[in-house]
C-alpha cells in the first residue's frame, strides 16, 4: 500500500466509520480519532519525506504510485509528493484536526456535519497528493461540493444564499479550470502520441504560445477564484461569515490553498510563457486584492467578515508572489499558503469560541473580554501578531520572503508594485489592533461577559495545535523553507527557462 | 386477387384514427378520456404496419410482430397508467388533468 | 583575540525568562516572577559589564582601533542566492556601550518595579514583558546584519505595544498602545522599503559589508539617481524614516507622549532609556553610508533633528503632565542626538558629533531613566500625573527630591554633571557644520532648563498643597535604583568616550570649547533662574507670561495641533475617503456585479419558465405541430 493513498483512504474509513455511530459523542470520537490518526500520519510523511532526501534522492516527486483508472481517456490515478505538497499535506492535517475539536458541540445533525467535514478533507488531501491533472480536479470538485451543504445546513445568516453565492462562484471557477485543463490535455501530446493528463508528462513538452495564451487566463482565473483573486473575491466574506467555525477554517485555512497551488502546480507550470506575457494584469489584480482586502478590513464590524477580508488580503499576496515567478517569491508564495492556513483557522476557531459565549460577532457589542477569558484573549492577540507580520510567527516569514523575493525582480514595474504591497502591513496593523483593542481591551461593555468561561479543553487543544504550529514556523522557518526550496527549483527551472545555480 | 380492398383504404382509416385520437389527447381533460385517445393513435399505427405487410412484403412477418408488441406495451401502458390515474383519483378526488398541478409553478 | 560567542545568551537569557513567566507565572506567588525577571536581567547585566571590560580593554588595537566582531552568526532563514537572514551577535565599540545602558537601566527598572508595581493585577505579566523587551531590544543591539535589525525592531515595538497597553482596562491605555503601534509601523514601512531597496542594490544584508567604506553600499553612492539622488541615498532616507519613528522625531512623534499611559517604570525603560533612541543607534549603526554614501540624507537626519529638538522644547515649556513634559523633553534630546550625528563626518577628528551623539545617547539614559523614575516615585506618592496638582513635596520625599534635582541640573547642562560633557561636544560639533542648526541648539538649552526646573519647582516647591494622605518616601526598592542612577547621571561625563567610542574606532582628542561651552552654560542659567523667578513661589508671573505669548502658549499647549492634524486625515480622510467608498464599491459594484449576474439569469430565467408549463397537452400539441411543421418542411422544401 502506497503511503499516500492511505491519505485518501483514512479519511474514507473514518467516514465509513462515522456512518456506524449513534450520537455526536461516538461520531466526534470517531473523527477525532481518524484525523489525529491522519495528523501522525502526516508527521510520518514529512519525516519519510526528509529521511528520503537527506538519503540522496533527487527525484522531482517521491513515493509516487501510477494505476489507469479510465484507458480510453488516458486518465490515471496517479500520485507523488514534493516538499511543496509534503507541506501543504502537513497543514491540512493540522488544520482539520483543530477544526474537528472546534466543533467538538456540534448540536445539529452531527454525523453528517462531520462526513460532510471529513468528505471535504478528502478531497482537499486527494487535490495535493495528484500529480494527474484530471484526478487531481476531480478531488477539488469534491473539496468543493460538500462545502454547499456545510454552509447551507449547518450555517448562520443569510446561509442560504451565502452557500449558493459561494458554491455558484466556486462552479464557475470550476468551468474555467475545465476549459483549461482540457485545452492543456489535448496539447498534451506534441507531434503525436498519446494524450496525457500527467503533470509532470506535460511539463516535459512544450504547448504552442498560441493556445498557452488561450488556456492561462481560463486557467489562473479557475484557480484564482478559489484563491480570491480581485474582483471575484466576493464569495469569501459572505461565504465565511456564514460558514460554521470548522467550515470557515477549512475553507479559509486549507481550501483557499487549493487556489494558490494549482495556480502554480498547473498555471504557471505549465503555461509558462502566456504565464510571462500576462503576468501583468494578473500582478495589477492580485496587488488590488492585497491592499483592497486590508482596507475592506478596516470598515467590516462583524469579526468573521473582517477575518474573511484579510483573508482575501493574504491570500492576494500569495498569488502575487506565485506571479513574480522567482525562486524566492515563490518559495514565500508557500510559506504565506501554510502560514495563512494556520493563522486563519486559528481565527476562525477562536472567533467561533468567543461567538459560542457572547453570541455576537458585532466588535463595537463587545469589549473587555482580556478580563473574562484570558486564554482566549492572549491566543487571540498571538493570532493576531502573526497575522500583522510579527518576527518569531510565521507570518513574518512568509511576508519577508515574498517582498524580499518579489524586489528582487530585475524589472522596475515589478518592484513598484512589489513597495505597494508592502505598504499593505501598516494597514494590516489598523484593522488587527483595531479589532483586538475594541474586542479584548477596554471596559467590559456587557455585564452578562462576566459570568462567561474562558476556554474548555478541547477548545485549548484546538487553538494550541494551531499556535504551537505557527510559533515553530516563525522561530525555525530554515527547514521548511529549505524544503520548499529545494522542490521549486526544477519548477522555476522550467518557468524561467534558464538554469537557476542551485541553492544547497 | 379483384375486389381486394385497395392499400389506401387502410391508410385513410388509419390517419383518421391517428388525428381523431390526436384530437382528443389534446383537447379532452379527462384522463381516461385521454388514455383512450392514445389507445386510437396506437392502434392506427397497427393497422399501419399490418397494411403495410401484407400489401408491401407479403413474404415477411415483421409488421405483425411488430403490431404484436405495441399491442403487449400499450397493454402494460394501460395498466400503469390507469393505476396512476387511480392513484391521482384518490389524492385529487378527479381525474382532470388540469386539477393536477402541485408540481407546477 | 577574545572570543565573544557567550554574547549571544545576554539576549538570550531574558528570552528564557520571558518564556518561562509567560507560561508559568499566573501559577506562582507574584513576587517570585518578578524576582526571576530580575535575577535573568542581573545575569544579562554581568555578562554585558564584563563584555565590556575586555573588548574596551583587549579589543584595541594600535592602528585599527576598536574592530568589529562577529562573535555569533546562525542563518535563520534563506532567501536568495545572496541574500540570508542570519541571527548572531556583532561585538563593536556602540554595541557594546549599548548593551551597558540597557542592562544598567533596565536592571535598575526591573528593581524598582518590584516596589512599584507591588499589588498591581499582571504584576507576573508585567515582568515578562519587560523581559521580552529587554530580550527584543539587546537582539536589535547586537543585530549582525539589517534584517536582524528589522525583526527585533518590530519586537521590541510589540513589547512597546504591550507595555503600554498594560492597564488594558484603560480605553486611554488601549489607543495609546495602538497609535503607538501603527505610527511606528507606518514608519517601519519605510525601513522596510529602504531594507529592500539597499539590498537589491547591493545584495547583503550584511552590517560589516555595508558599512565597510570599500564595501559594495558606499559604491553605489555615484549610481543611478532618481529625482535628483542617488538611489542609495533614497534607501538611506527610508531607513531613516523607520529610526525617525522608533524615535519619536517630527513628525512621527505623535505617539511618543500618550505612551506615556503605560506604567511609570515603563516610560522610564522603553520611552526615554532605550527604545526610543533605536532611531539614532540605527543612525549609529550605518553610519558611514550615510556619512561617505548619502549625505544628502545625512543632512535631512541634521536638520529632522534640530527641529525635532526645538519644537519638542517649546511644547514641553506648557505641559502640565510630568510624564508628558519628561516624553517632550525625551524627544528634544534625542532631536540632539540625531542632529549630532547629521553634522558629523567620518573619520577621526570629523567624527566629533558621531561621539557626541552616543555619549549623549549614554548620558542622556541614565539621567532621563531617573527623571522618570522619579517622576514615578512622586506619582506613587500622590497618586496623580498632573502637577498642577503638586507642591512643596521636598519635605515628605528627600531623597526622590535630591536625585531629581540632579538629574534636572544634568539635564540643563551644568558642569561638572554629565550632560555638561556630552551637550558641549553636540554644541561644537554643530558649530563646526551649521551655525543655524548651532543657534537652534543654543535656544534649546535655555529652554530645557527653563522646563526642567518649571516642572522641578512644581514637584518640590511652589504652593502648599493639602493631599488626601500624607505623601511617603517610596520604599528603598525604588530609592536605591534612583541613588544608582544618580551617580550615572554626574559621573558619566568623565567616561574618555572620544576614547570608546569613535566613528572608525580610532581613538582622537578632545577638548572642551570653552568659548561655546561659557555661553551655553549661561544661556542655562538663565533658563534656570526665570524658572526659579516664575516658579519658586506661587505667582501671578506665569500666567501674566501666558497671556502675553498666549498665541504661542496656546499652540505649544495644543502641541502645535499635529495630533489633530493625524486625527483628521487618518479618521476623517483614510476612513471617510479611502475605506468607507472601497466598502461600499465592494458591497455594490464587485459585489453587485456578481449579484447583478445572478439577477439576469434569474429574471431570464422567470421570463422563459412559461414555456415549461406542466400541462402534458399543451406539450402535446407542440410536439406534433413541430412533427408537422418538421414533415412540411422535409417533404417540400427540401
Amino acid at each position: 500500500m502506497n503511503i499516500l493513498s492511505l491519505f485518501v483512504l483514512i479519511p474514507v474509513l473514518t467516514i465509513i466509520g462515522i456512518v456506524f455511530t449513534k450520537d455526536l459523542k461516538q461520531s466526534r470520537i470517531v473523527s477525532a480519532v481518524g484525523m489525529g490518526l491522519q495528523l501522525l500520519m502526516a508527521g510520518l510523511l514529512v519525516y519519510l519525506y526528509l529521511a528520503e532526501r537527506g538519503a540522496g534522492n533527487t527525484a522531482a516527486m517521491l513515493f509516487k504510485y501510477d494505476v489507469v483508472w479510465f484507458p480510453t481517456l488516458n486518465i490515471h490515478y496517479s500520485v507523488g509528493v514534493d516538499g511543496i505538497s509534503v507541506a501543504m499535506i502537513a497543514l491540512t492535517a493540522i488544520v482539520v484536526f483543530a477544526g474537528i475539536f472546534a466543533s467538538w458541540m456540534v448540536d445539529y445533525l452531527p454525523r453528517e456535519f462531520f462526513i460532510s467535514l471529513i468528505l471535504l478533507a478528502s478531497g482537499v488531501f486527494g487535490f495535493f497528493i495528484s500529480l494527474d491533472l484530471f484526478t487531481m480536479f476531480l478531488f477539488y470538485e469534491l473539496a468543493v461540493i460538500p462545502m454547499y451543504l456545510l454552509i447551507g445546513i449547518w450555517g448562520s445568516g443569510p446561509k442560504e444564499y451565502s452557500a449558493m453565492k459561494l458554491t455558484l462562484m466556486l462552479m464557475a471557477g470550476s468551468a474555467l479550470l475545465l476549459v483549461g485543463l482540457l485545452g492543456i490535455y489535448f496539447n498534451s501530446a506534441a507531434g503525436g502520441g498519446q494524450l496525457s493528463w500527467d503533470i509532470q508528462q506535460i511539463a516535459k513538452i512544450h504547448i504552442p504560445i498560441e493556445m498557452q495564451r488561450f488556456l492561462f487566463p481560463f486557467t489562473f482565473i479557475g484557480f484564482g477564484i478559489l484563491g480570491a483573486l480581485f474582483p471575484f473575491h466576493t464569495w469569501s466574506p459572505d461565504g465565511h461569515a456564514s460558514a460554521p467555525t470548522a467550515v470557515s477554517m477549512l475553507h479559509a485555512g486549507v481550501l483557499m490553498k487549493l487556489g494558490g497551488y494549482g495556480a502554480f502546480r498547473v498555471a504557471i507550470y505549465l503555461l509558462p510563457e502566456a504565464a510571462h506575457e500576462q503576468a501583468w494584469i494578473f500582478l495589477i489584480l492580485t496587488s488590488i486584492s492585497v491592499v483592497y482586502g486590508a482596507f475592506g478590513a478596516i470598515w467590516q464590524k462583524d469579526l468573521k467578515y473582517i477575518n474573511a477580508y484579510s483573508s482575501v488580503s493574504h491570500c492576494g499576496l500569495v498569488l502575487f508572489a506565485v506571479l513574480m515567478m522567482n525562486q524566492t517569491a515563490m518559495n514565500g508564495a508557500v510559506i504565506q499558503m501554510i502560514s495563512h492556513g494556520l493563522m486563519t483557522a486559528l481565527f476562525f476557531a477562536l472567533i467561533g469560541m468567543i461567538y459560542g459565549r457572547t453570541h455576537t460577532r458585532m466588535i463595537n457589542e463587545m469589549g473587555g473580554l482580556m478580563k473574562v477569558m484570558p486564554f482566549l484573549g492572549v491566543a487571540w492577540v498571538i493570532a493576531g501578531l502573526a497575522s500583522l507580520g510579527l518576527p518569531g510567527f510565521s507570518g513574518f516569514v512568509a511576508e519577508m520572503t515574498i517582498f524580499v523575493g518579489a524586489f528582487q525582480h530585475t524589472d522596475v514595474f515589478h518592484r513598484v508594485i512589489t513597495i505597494l504591497a508592502v505598504s499593505s502591513i501598516v494597514i494590516t496593523a489598523v484593522y488587527i489592533l483595531r479589532v483586538v483593542g475594541s474586542l479584548l481591551f477596554g471596559p467590559i461593555k456587557d455585564d452578562h461577559f462576566l459570568k462567561l468561561g474562558d476556554a474548555n479543553w478541547y477548545e485549548r487543544l484546538s487553538t494550541i495545535s494551531l499556535i504551537v504550529s505557527i510559533a515553530a514556523i516563525g522561530l525555525a522557518p530554515l527547514w521548511l523553507s529549505n524544503m520548499i526550496g529545494q522542490s521549486l527549483i526544477p519548477m522555476v527551472q522550467k518557468i524561467t527557462g534558464i538554469t537557476v545555480a542551485g541553492l544547497f | 386477387m379483384t375486389g381486394v380492398i385497395p392499400l389506401h383504404a387502410f391508410l385513410v382509416i388509419s390517419t383518421l384514427m391517428f388525428f381523431i385520437g390526436i384530437y382528443g389527447f389534446l383537447t379532452r381533460r379527462n384522463l381516461i378520456t385521454m388514455l383512450m385517445s392514445i389507445e386510437l393513435i396506437l392502434n392506427s399505427v397497427n393497422i399501419n404496419f399490418v397494411a403495410f405487410n401484407r400489401y408491401l412484403y407479403p413474404q415477411n412477418l415483421s409488421g405483425h410482430f411488430f403490431s404484436l408488441i405495441v399491442i403487449a406495451v400499450a397493454a402494460a401502458e394501460a395498466a400503469v397508467a390507469i393505476a396512476i390515474i387511480i392513484n391521482i383519483y384518490r389524492n385529487f378526488k378527479s381525474i382532470d388533468v388540469d386539477k393536477v398541478d402541485v408540481m407546477r409553478f | 583575540m577574545t572570543d565573544y560567542a557567550y554574547t549571544i545568551l545576554i539576549p538570550l537569557v531574558p528570552l528564557a525568562v520571558f518564556v518561562f513567566t509567560g507560561l508559568t507565572g499566573h501559577k506562582m506567588k507574584p513576587i517570585v516572577s518578578g524576582l526571576i525577571g530580575t535575577a535573568g536581567l542581573s545575569f544579562a547585566a554581568i555578562l554585558s559589564y564584563y563584555t565590556a571590560i575586555t573588548y574596551f580593554w583587549t579589543g584595541h588595537t594600535a592602528g585599527t582601533g576598536y574592530v568589529s566582531i562577529k562573535a555569533f552568526e546562525v542563518n535563520w532563514l534563506h532567501l536568495t542566492d545572496l541574500l540570508t537572514i542570519k541571527l548572531g551577535s556583532l561585538i563593536d565599540p556602540i554595541s557594546v556601550m549599548m548593551l551597558v545602558v540597557i542592562t544598567t537601566v533596565s536592571l535598575m527598572v526591573h528593581i524598582y518595579s518590584l516596589g512599584y508595581m507591588k499589588g498591581e493585577r499582571g504584576f507576573h505579566r508585567f515582568f515578562s514583558f519587560l523581559s521580552l523587551f529587554s530580550f527584543s531590544m539587546l537582539g536589535l543591539v547586537l543585530a549582525t546584519n539589517i534584517f536582524q535589525m528589522y525583526i527585533f525592531w518590530e519586537l521590541v515595538g510589540v513589547s512597546s505595544f504591550l507595555l503600554i497597553g498594560f492597564y488594558y482596562e484603560k480605553p486611554s491605555a488601549v489607543a495609546a498602545s495602538k497609535k503607538a503601534f501603527i505610527v511606528t509601523r507606518f514608519a517601519d514601512l519605510g525601513f522596510l522599503i529602504g531594507i529592500l531597496m539597499l539590498s537589491f542594490n547591493t545584495h547583503t544584508f550584511d552590517f560589516q559589508t555595508l558599512t565597510s567604506p570599500t564595501g559594495p553600499a558606499i559604491a553605489q553612492a555615484g549610481g543611478a539617481a532618481f529625482m535628483g539622488m542617488s538611489v542609495l541615498t533614497w534607501s538611506m532616507i527610508f531607513i531613516f524614516m523607520g529610526g525617525a519613528g522608533k524615535s519619536a522625531m517630527f513628525p512621527l512623534h505623535i505617539w511618543l507622549p500618550d505612551a506615556m499611559e503605560g506604567p511609570t517604570p515603563v516610560s522610564a525603560l522603553i520611552h526615554a532609556a532605550t527604545m526610543v533612541v533605536a532611531g539614532v543607534y540605527l543612525v549609529a549603526r550605518l553610519f558611514p553610508v550615510y556619512a561617505l554614501g548619502a549625505p544628502d540624507a545625512l543632512t535631512l537626519v541634521a536638520w529632522v533633528g534640530g527641529i525635532s529638538s526645538l519644537f519638542a522644547a517649546v511644547i514641553a515649556c506648557t505641559q502640565t503632565d510630568i510624564k508628558r513634559v519628561l516624553a517632550y523633553s525625551t524627544m528634544s534630546q534625542i532631536g540632539y542626538m540625531m542632529l549630532a550625528l547629521g553634522v558629523s563626518g567620518y573619520g577621526g577628528e570629523n567624527g566629533l558629533g558621531f561621539m557626541a551623539s552616543n555619549f549623549h545617547l549614554f548620558t542622556h539614559a541614565m539621567f532621563k531613566a531617573l527623571l522618570f523614575l522619579g517622576a514615578g516615585a512622586v506619582i506613587h506618592a500622590v497618586h496623580s500625573n498632573d502637577m498642577s496638582g503638586m507642591g512643596n513635596l521636598r519635605k515628605y520625599l528627600p531623597i526622590t527630591h535630591i536625585t531629581f534635582l540632579i538629574a534636572c541640573i544634568t539635564i540643563a547642562g551644568i558642569p561638572p554633571l554629565s550632560g555638561f560633557f556630552s551637550k558641549d561636544e553636540i554644541l561644537v560639533a554643530a558649530f563646526h557644520h551649521n551655525k543655524v542648526l548651532f543657534f537652534i541648539e543654543y535656544a534649546v538649552a535655555g529652554l530645557t532648563a527653563f522646563y526642567m526646573f518649571r516642572l522641578y519647582y512644581s514637584i518640590f516647591w511652589g504652593k502648599q498643597t493639602h493631599y488626601h494622605h500624607t505623601p511617603h518616601e517610596a520604599p528603598y526598592v525604588m530609592t536605591i535604583p534612583l541613588i544608582v542612577l544618580a551617580f550615572g547621571a554626574i559621573f558619566a561625563g568623565f567616561l574618555p568616550f572620544h576614547n570608546l567610542v569613535t566613528s572608525d574606532g580610532i581613538p582622537f582628542e578632545t577638548t572642551t570649547e570653552w568659548s561655546i561651552a561659557i555661553p551655553s552654560v549661561l544661556i542655562a542659567l538663565l533658563g534656570i533662574g526665570i524658572a526659579t523667578f516664575m516658579y519658586r513661589r506661587v505667582t501671578a508671573v506665569p500666567d501674566k507670561v501666558a497671556g502675553a505669548i498666549s498665541h504661542l502658549y496656546k499652540w505649544s499647549y495644543h502641541k502645535f495641533y499635529i495630533d489633530e492634524v493625524y486625527l483628521f486625515v487618518t479618521k476623517k480622510i483614510i476612513f471617510n475617503f479611502i475605506s468607507r467608498p472601497l466598502a461600499w464599491f465592494d458591497r455594490h459594484v464587485v459585489d453587485g456585479t456578481m449579484n447583478g449576474i445572478a439577477g439576469i439569469i434569474q429574471v431570464s430565467s422567470v421570463s422563459i419558465k412559461g414555456l415549461q408549463s406542466g400541462r402534458v397537452q399543451q406539450y402535446a400539441f407542440v410536439f406534433v405541430t413541430g412533427t408537422i411543421a418538421l414533415v412540411l418542411i422535409f417533404a417540400y422544401l427540401w
